[in-house]
């Protein structure tokens, strides 16, 4: 068996999550090429054959492929996908999410979303019901679309050689077009992939309060994330926003300030190393997962803690 | 222009789901069901689309059981003008209901489509990227503002470390996310005039879908369980322990 992944980047660089990928790719199918869909990536290209484990990586390198617009990385895809690949597979992030979909259709194919685990090559599990539930699901299909959670499978190790091939390029399809990006720039780790989390719910009360969070964070070169109702009350911007509707952390350190802890949240989070929690409820649901919990106010205890880490 | 929204009947958001004893799946026998609130917020956008004088008609969608009704009658409240039930007893997976809604598209010849991103018992995150593959449309994904002029339906898109904004030709598929709007409460009045909007019955036969499972469910299981940890008496004993008992900082 042999699986396709769609490499996620920004055509200078591979985005780690890809690694991950192939991780559960190997589990699942053995061997492994990756395709990069981008415009002027050729340094992707050189990223991803490093990757131990990878067979060959191909690049379908075209203007129309900069901004990876879903109609556009769609087509490329599935132009390579119906090469007798057993396995489709990409990261469950907004890019993976958006395209692998429509390929899987375009062949009459069902996807596996967000899968966890790799059960058998054509099982596998994934969270249902906000990760209240897992069901291991099995696909009959002829080839196996699946989208990775990244942070369920360790990163592949680097040292691979794999051959680096040119595919023909699909016509641009010209049905989108790109307007404009707003990446926060920040010096912190991103925060799908950090090793550790600091996050702020809505007893923070304000944006202004959130600064304070940004001193502890760059002390532990941690990134930010908040809760769902911090980033509803508009204390933090919506990509910080960890949960099952928004973003899936599991770091080696998740420090909950002032977070209660709703079901929402905590499956965005559970699967964290070690969580800390620090909130004046003693009863929050959050000291329920919490592996260290601090009962205190938390404008005392995180200016106190930013001392004491020195 | 005509607007099809896609509605979806899920397991209310504040029901906490248990998995059957058996293992076949969560038990959802007498619990509250609601719209996916993603839908809901997919309605929502349709009707200021038409209060906006962008859109002419809302026509609401749903495929599954017949107590789906209900749910379309919801939409129909919040404003929609008519609704269609693809009706049927078998499980629905995404592939399928995108088939049924290709279908119905295919019909209705909507200039936009907009329906959640994904649906919170499933949380498959599928069904509108297939159903734009499937009609060979651009398509939106995780909308959270849309703008339509001219043709085109200008998306800003919430994506992995911001915000981006794609402009895509009509007709299209737009699928929403949470900060797209805040939906309406639905009013007794409008509960009443909801009962009186048409309501056409489809069967996925006569729309030739097969809707045929392809995914099958192994089992479904309780997730893991964490097990809570210690509580602190001060930050001086957290910094300790964090340092020497977890090993997580230095």
């Amino acid at each position: 068996m042999r699986a396709l992944i769609l490499a996620e980047h920004d055509n200078a660089a591979l985005k780690a999550l890809t690694r991950n990928v192939v991780t559960a790719a190997v589990q699942a199918a053995g061997e492994v090429d990756i395709l990069v869909v981008g415009s002027g990536c050729a340094a992707v290209a050189q990223q991803a054959k490093a990757i131990a484990g990878v067979s060959k990586v191909f690049v379908a390198d075209a203007p129309h492929f900069a901004d990876a617009l879903a109609e556009n990385v769609a087509a490329q895809l599935l132009a390579v996908a119906a090469k007798g690949y057993s396995h489709v597979m990409a990261p469950a992030s907004s890019f993976g999410k958006n395209v692998l979909p429509r390929v899987a259709a375009q062949l009459d194919c069902s996807q596996i979303s967000d899968a966890i685990a790799v059960v058998a090559p054509d099982t596998f599990a994934r969270p249902i019901y906000a990760g209240n539930a897992i069901a291991t699901v099995q696909c009959a299909d002829p080839i196996i679309f699946v989208t990775v959670r990244p942070t369920s499978f360790a990163a592949a190790a680097h040292g691979g050689a794999a051959a680096v091939e040119s595919v023909a390029t699909v016509a641009d399809p010209a049905v989108s077009r790109f307007v404009g990006r707003e990446i926060a720039k920040s010096d912190r780790p991103e925060l799908a992939g950090a090793k550790v989390v600091v996050s702020g719910g809505r007893a923070l009360g304000s944006a202004e309060n959130f600064k304070l969070l940004d001193r502890l964070a760059q002390r532990l070169n941690a990134a930010l994330g908040a809760s769902r109702a911090a980033v509803d009350a508009g204390y933090a911007p919506n990509d910080w926003q960890v949960g099952q509707t928004g973003k899936i952390v599991a770091p080696q350190l998740y420090i909950a300030i002032g977070i209660s802890g709703a079901i929402q949240h905590l499956a965005g989070m559970k699967d964290s190393k070690v969580i800390v929690a620090i909130n004046k409820d003693a009863d929050a649901p959050i000291f329920q997962v919490a592996d260290y919990g601090l009962v205190a106010d938390l404008f005392q205890a995180v200016p106190e803690l930013i001392e004491k880490l020195g | 222009m005509k607007v099809l929204v896609c509605v979806k009947r899920v397991v209310d958001y504040n029901v906490k789901v248990r998995v059957k004893p058996d293992q076949t799946g969560v038990d959802i026998a007498n619990v509250k069901m609601s719209m996916n609130p993603f839908d809901e917020i997919a309605v929502e956008e349709a009707m200021r689309l038409k209060e906006a004088s962008v859109a002419t008609e809302v026509i609401a969608v749903s495929c599954g059981v017949s107590q789906c009704q209900e749910t379309l009658r919801t939409a129909l409240a919040i404003g929609a003008d008519r609704a269609i039930l693809v009706e049927t007893d078998a499980e629905l997976q995404p592939l399928a209901v995108a088939k049924l809604l290709a279908a119905v598209v295919e019909r209705e010849q909507p200039q936009l489509v907009i329906l959640g991103k994904q649906a919170i018992d499933d949380d498959a995150n599928q069904t509108g990227q297939m159903l734009a593959a499937l009609r060979s449309l651009p398509q939106a994904t995780f909308a959270s503002r849309l703008k339509v002029a001219q043709g085109w339906a200008e998306v800003t898109r919430e994506v992995d470390g911001g915000l981006e904004t794609v402009s895509v030709r009509l007709p299209a598929v737009v699928t929403t996310d949470l900060r797209l709007n805040e939906p309406r409460y639905v009013t007794l009045p409008n509960i009443m005039k909801a009962k009186k909007k048409p309501l056409e019955v489809l069967l996925p036969a006569s729309l030739g879908v097969d809707v045929a499972p392809r995914l099958k469910t192994v089992r479904v299981t309780e997730p893991p369980q964490r097990q809570a940890g210690i509580r602190v008496p001060d930050v001086a004993t957290l910094v300790t322990k964090l340092r020497d008992e977890a090993k997580v900082i230095s």
